[in-house]
């Protein structure tokens, strides 16, 4: 274990690092740590770069962990990871977090790439009962949607910023939230995202009679 | 053109070695920004004309007016600045008898998304220049007024912290504004990495948003508790020295029925233990659809009586500036970003 901005970390090897949708990828290596479903891991790729957070994308379980990032062309990060190729080097944190434990029957809500913990959670069956919303401008960026069809089935529901009219719900999370009929205010809710998202849908969700200590946030920084 | 406000006597180097000017100019800069409060590269008249016209034609002081001030029947203003495009930050300034509090904000928006702060509801819009932080204080008329500085208006200065670190080395440096650290507070609700790099490298206050001992409570009010939970927090804070000279404060928003009970004494009390510290509580200023409301007054009181009983000094913070929406948690600029994106 080497010190790294504050951070104990391992050198790992790239074991893919795959294009799934224009601009975000899958990088996967291998578990070293064990880690609970919803934690996160620092990666860096060099000491000079300030190391950045991301929700491991894997089930607890699997011999690999999977990293969900998109890249942002501004970043500092994100465009170098892009480059990865199996075998180059990453730097990586022991994971930690406690956004971990699910109660019984969680209704996820997810922008983009804050699906990450939700799958996690999903592939380690500690999130039975699950509903799932996730929000995306276009189809290709509903990460995992066969896994989360053929799981989820009609829990499973995509919003869909700029689609055409058809099967998907179209608009953003927090239209869907706002006026969606199932709406349970005693059900727990978990939010994954950026902070503009989340905060709306939380006082959607608040405005709709759900209390606050039922909803459980998690905010990409 | 570029902004020489801001910058250290390092960067500057830099610019004018570039300039092939003299490696004495930088430091010259550095007094006629920081000491002399020059406005313009003209003024700094130990510079060779040659100098001042090279910088001129690519650099300006580059400091910005505030473009709107508010005063509160309490004698707190509170100061509107542009920054980058259609972006404002607010900053507040707080009278007080023989000290001048300074409330600068440190990000455009928030990325933290605490359920009690306005800020938040604006989500993030970027990261504030060293230049831009320091513009709030050099450009506001009671500049020469200010005694203190808190780090406690719009952002998490942690999620910035470069350009905060930048910012206090300008303000405490010999070359710079000569300020001593104890005048200056960070406040942060707890991005670990960053606060120890901020203990280990500066000697200024830190202030903690603290707000609850207890882990499910705080991930309601405040989701970096998913990341950095408080128990975390405080056990890296124990790992170094504060006193009266270098200290280390917990905010605490009093909410009513949600924090203010004597479980919450208890807890606070426990996990306080081996840490000199002390509490500020704080009324909680009410923003539009939130769920919460601030205690009672005889409960706060209550509050810091049982803490101060059992060994903490705790305070209650006046509330300042609340009619112009100045008061903690109520800075936000998110109706000037909405209509600037309209235009």
């Amino acid at each position: 274990m080497k010190k790294w901005n504050e951070f104990d970390y391992d050198i790992q090897r790239v074991i893919s690092n795959q294009s799934i949708a224009p601009g975000s990828y899958i990088l996967k290596f291998k578990k070293i740590t064990p880690f609970l479903a919803g934690q996160v891991v620092a990666l860096g790729i060099s000491r000079d770069i300030e190391p950045r957070y991301y929700s491991i994308a894997s089930g607890e379980n699997d011999e690999l962990i999977s990293i969900l990032y998109s890249e942002r062309v501004e970043g500092q990060l994100t465009p170098m990871l892009s480059m990865l190729k199996p075998g180059d080097n990453l730097m990586v944190s022991k994971p930690f977090g406690t956004y971990t434990q699910v109660k019984p029957s969680p209704i996820f809500i997810a922008a983009g790439t804050g699906i990450a913990p939700f799958i996690s959670m999903l592939m380690s069956n500690k999130a039975k009962g699950a509903t799932l919303i996730h929000g995306a401008r276009y189809t290709d960026y509903f990460y995992y949607s066969d896994y989360l069809e053929n799981t989820l089935g009609n829990r499973y529901i995509r919003c869909c910023s700029r689609c055409e009219q058809g099967s998907l719900f179209v608009g953003r999370v927090t239209d869907f939230v706002k006026q969606w009929n199932d709406l349970d205010p005693e059900r727990p809710y978990y939010l994954c995202g950026s902070a503009e998202m989340v905060v709306e849908t939380r006082d959607i969700l608040i405005s709709r009679g759900v209390p606050v200590s039922n909803i459980n946030s998690e905010i990409y920084f | 053109m570029v902004p020489l406000y801001g910058k250290t006597l390092e960067e500057l180097k830099s610019i004018v070695l570039e300039e092939g000017l003299p490696a004495f100019s930088a430091k010259q800069i550095t007094e006629w920004l920081y000491k002399h409060n020059a406005e313009s590269i003209d003024a700094m008249t130990n510079l060779s004309k040659k100098a001042r016209e090279q910088l001129s034609a690519k650099y300006t002081v580059g400091l910005v007016k505030p473009e709107k001030v508010t005063e509160s029947a309490d004698g707190t203003k509170k100061y509107l600045f542009p920054v980058l495009a259609n972006r404002y930050v607010e900053a507040a300034y707080i009278p007080d008898k023989d000290r001048a509090t300074l409330c600068v904000s440190s990000q455009s928006g928030c990325k933290m998304g605490c359920l009690f702060c306005m800020t938040a509801k604006q989500g993030f819009q970027g990261n504030l220049t060293a230049g831009e932080i320091l513009n709030q204080l050099r450009s506001i008329p009671e500049f020469e007024k200010v005694t203190n500085i808190v780090y406690m208006g719009m952002g998490e200065p942690f999620d910035n912290l470069d350009n905060v670190l930048k910012s206090i080395q300008i303000m405490t440096s010999d070359w710079g504004m000569g300020w001593s650290s104890k005048r200056i507070t960070v406040s942060t609700i707890g991005l670990i990495p960053a606060m120890k790099q901020f203990i280990e490298s500066t000697s200024c206050h830190l202030a903690i948003s603290l707000h609850t001992p207890f882990d499910d409570e705080r991930k309601t009010l405040m989701p970096i508790q998913n990341v950095h939970p408080i128990v975390d927090v405080i056990a890296e804070l124990k790992k170094y020295r504060f006193t009266d000279h270098r200290r280390v404060s917990f905010e605490y928003i009093m909410f009513d029925g949600l924090n203010d009970t004597p479980r919450h004494v208890k807890a606070l009390v426990k996990l306080l233990n081996g840490l000199t510290c002390r509490i500020n509580l704080i009324r909680f200023h009410p923003i539009p659809g939130s769920p919460l409301r601030t205690s009672p007054d005889e409960r706060i009181i209550q509050f810091r009586d049982s803490l101060t009983s059992k060994g903490i000094f705790t305070t209650i913070r006046a509330s300042r500036g609340q009619d112009i929406q100045a008061a903690c948690g109520l800075l936000s600029t998110k109706a000037l970003q909405e209509k600037g994106r309209q235009q």
